[in-house]
């Protein structure tokens, strides 16, 4: 890291800026879907009224379940926390940048993953059991098109870390690529945070639930933390596209910082677009949706490498 | 003229991506779509590739590929899919994951192909690598699919291969050459169309596997 147009705190703010702001991102989602609906739709800072409720709440426990199933939210939210420690926002780096943290990028990701998925286990549900299954058979096609996606641009863009080569000056050149990588990563996002197509945050009915069948035993605030760690996944997720997809002015850092929390806010919006145009894929044309995510990150990559 | 190459390179990985997206679709309108969409990329990289900028060669070439490949094409698909009311593939030999990874190792094989044949700086290589992987992509649309109407697809997007490649190649081929060779497809598809009409006729289907087995 040496001398770049930003000043040091800048990445400490974007931690803490997302840590207060995140919770808004599922609400801008639901407040498209309720436009579109031609609804009112719930008040933005819902989710934070939700989280503060739980909070106040105490956890119920299942007599079948184990020190797993309260392990499993504490150690999500722990997770998406240090991957959104690893994400570069508005042109700044992040907290930590060091070579070859994608993989750490990855691995994180996947562990709040299978936390939740252990969790789900532990209840002994057979409900929470096929979405756990449903979920890791998702997980394990999508993974390619998150790690090829990012080796692409990093290819392009050289350096070893996020923080390297999410900078848009050094992408420019490589449009095809990053445009490719953006829609994989698109794919990844909607996979990642369980929203349609890949699968309906809206839905109850068990037989069709992929991740929210997962977490139906947990309450208070155990869920409080499940809650605030999908709005942080969606935080750091948007935080990578943005970091390809949006300019980022170098000239004054302020400005390349309110052009990323715009960023942020209009893939949330797009999110919502989808949700309200697309129907869900049937259950066995999902895979084939994350595939395709894995082959356009794939082109990327072969592309990059000539 | 960079912004030509640019626009070139552009027209050659949306190519890629309709390929890609004919070997995971089932639906056979979205395929004709996909042949159309094809046909005016096409166009635009014979229209654009021409190394002494635009001549009367590259307006021909370009306008005849565009108005055959992406009009009268799919206009003889469509009806030829109208005729045998077709709307999908019922079940292909490869299923569409697989073929997909099928199309993107084709095109690691078709980079890594590229690179190997020497080639005069002034060729594209993108462009060749793109005709290569096209050709394979067409190769195994008609191979893996069962009805014919797919196999016209494929024999198209082959088609579309071989004349990307052409153009990559071949700067100085007579005009008349790769206009001969059009008429040679128009022929080809023209034909095929018709065929796909009356097999549906005589047999109820168009499942081309079922037409080996023998019966009175």
């Amino acid at each position: 890291m040496t001398a770049m147009p930003f000043t040091s705190f800048m990445p400490f703010l974007h931690v803490a800026t997302a840590l207060v702001l995140a919770p808004l991102l599922p609400s801008i989602i639901t407040r498209v879907k309720a436009i579109f609906a031609g609804r009112r739709g719930a008040p933005l800072l819902q989710p934070y009224y939700d989280i503060a409720k739980l909070l106040r709440k105490s956890a119920v426990y299942g007599d079948t379940t184990t020190w797993l199933f309260r392990m499993g939210p504490t150690v999500g939210l722990a997770a998406v926390l240090t991957a959104l420690l690893l994400v570069p926002f508005g042109g700044s780096p992040a907290v930590l940048a060091f070579r070859g943290d994608i993989i750490v990028f990855a691995y994180v990701l996947a562990l709040a993953r299978a936390a939740t998925i252990v969790a789900a286990l532990d209840t002994g549900s057979s409900f929470e059991g096929m979405g756990a299954s449903r979920e890791s058979a998702f997980s394990a096609i999508m993974e390619p098109a998150l790690i090829l996606g990012l080796v692409a641009v990093m290819r392009k863009a050289g350096g070893g870390s996020l923080s390297t080569f999410l900078h848009p000056h050094r992408v420019e050149t490589a449009a095809a690529t990053t445009t490719l990588v953006i829609g994989a990563l698109f794919v990844v996002y909607l996979a990642e945070n369980a929203r349609i197509p890949v699968d309906d945050p809206a839905t109850h009915l068990e037989l069709t639930m992929v991740h929210e069948v997962m977490v139906l035993d947990h309450s208070g605030p155990d869920l409080a933390f499940i809650h605030y760690a999908a709005a942080l996944k969606l935080w750091v997720l948007g935080a990578l596209i943005v970091g390809l997809a949006v300019p980022q002015p170098a000239a004054s850092p302020w400005a390349a910082y309110a052009l990323a929390l715009a960023g942020i806010a209009g893939v949330a919006a797009v999110t919502g677009i989808v949700e309200s145009t697309m129907a869900r894929l049937r259950m066995a044309a999902v895979p084939s949706l994350l595939f395709a995510g894995s082959a356009l990150a794939g082109v990327a990559l072969i592309l990059g490498l000539r | 003229m960079i912004d030509q190459r640019f626009l070139v390179d552009t027209a050659a990985g949306l190519l890629v991506l309709s390929s890609l997206a004919m070997l995971a679709t089932s639906r056979i309108a979205t395929g004709i779509r996909l042949v159309a969409i094809q046909g005016l990329l096409l166009g635009a990289i014979a229209f654009l590739d021409g190394h002494e900028g635009v001549t009367m060669r590259s307006i021909a070439l370009g306008g005849g590929t565009v108005l055959l490949k992406s009009a009268l094409f799919p206009w003889l698909l469509s009806r030829a899919q109208h005729e045998a009311r077709v709307q999908q593939e019922p079940d292909p030999f490869v299923s569409y994951p697989f073929s997909l990874a099928g199309g993107v190792t084709a095109l690691g094989v078709a980079v890594w192909l590229s690179d190997r044949v020497t080639l005069t700086p002034d060729i594209d290589a993108l462009v060749v690598a793109v005709g290569l992987f096209t050709t394979f992509a067409g190769l195994l649309l008609l191979v893996t699919r069962r009805i014919a109407l797919g196999q016209v697809l494929g024999y198209i997007v082959l088609e579309n291969g071989i004349a990307t490649f052409g153009l990559a190649v071949a700067e100085q081929q007579p005009l008349l050459v790769e206009l001969g060779v059009l008429l040679d497809v128009f022929v080809a598809v023209f034909v095929m169309g018709i065929a796909i009409v009356h097999i549906n006729h005589e047999f109820d289907h168009i499942e081309v596997d079922q037409l080996s087995a023998l019966r009175d």
